[in-house]
């Protein structure tokens, strides 16, 4: 699955996965699949992690709710989540794996671990198995 | 009677209940999630007892979480 991310909405994710550091940040993507099946991400979404954790999160539901909303007011469509990994690599621990309960949905993960060379990476998760996509940050 | 599911209105019985609503829609993995009306959000509990009325907005909504180990 090929996934394209504008560089303005990794940046957003970004900034605001730093803003929330020490704890882990979290949000959601939503966008369109093109002619060609390429999911492309048009609206990232930055959501309250109510766990407030650097080892966990969990979107607000009110603001998932609201942000499904937006989704649909906009045209477009939810396509997955996102979460920044303030101290680990860039992958799907074996709780992510656990709660990816919805296997057509991109996961992505930031890693923060080496704050200069932040890594975003976005993953397929059925049945616990987690795969790369190809997450392409376009200008 | 009509209720908007997920933002589409369709046609129901009366006396439907927020169960019986994840039966007819197909939800997947139901026990993941977490189901408002009217913009509040229902109590697990109460699924099985909450009678869904004319008008009535629906929105399914699944956890998402995880963590770093």
């Amino acid at each position: 699955m090929e996934v394209k991310l504008s560089r303005a909405d990794y940046e957003k994710m970004l900034d605001h996965a730093r803003k929330e550091l020490p704890n882990e940040a979290c949000g959601l993507i939503a966008g369109i699949d093109d002619e060609n099946g390429v999911r492309v991400v048009k609206k990232v979404y930055l959501l309250t992690n109510i766990d407030h954790s650097n080892e966990h999160f969990s979107l607000d539901p009110k603001e998932q709710l609201q942000a499904v909303k937006d989704m649909r007011a906009n045209g477009l469509r939810p396509l997955g989540n996102w979460h920044s990994h303030p101290e680990s690599p860039s992958r799907p621990s074996e709780e992510d794996k656990r709660l990816a309960y919805d296997s057509s949905a991109s996961y992505m993960i930031l890693s923060l671990m080496d704050s200069a060379n932040p890594v975003l990476n976005s993953f397929h998760v059925e049945g616990g198995i987690s795969s790369k996509e190809d997450l392409k940050i376009i200008e | 009677m009509k209720i908007t599911v997920a933002g589409t209105k369709k046609d129901f019985e009366e006396g439907l209940t927020i169960s019986k609503l994840i039966e007819l829609e197909n939800v997947e993995t139901p026990e993941y999630v977490t189901v408002s009306v009217n913009e509040e959000f229902a109590q697990r509990d109460d699924f099985d007892t909450t009678v869904l009325k004319d008008g009535d907005e629906v929105e399914f909504l699944y956890f998402m979480g995880g963590g770093c180990k």
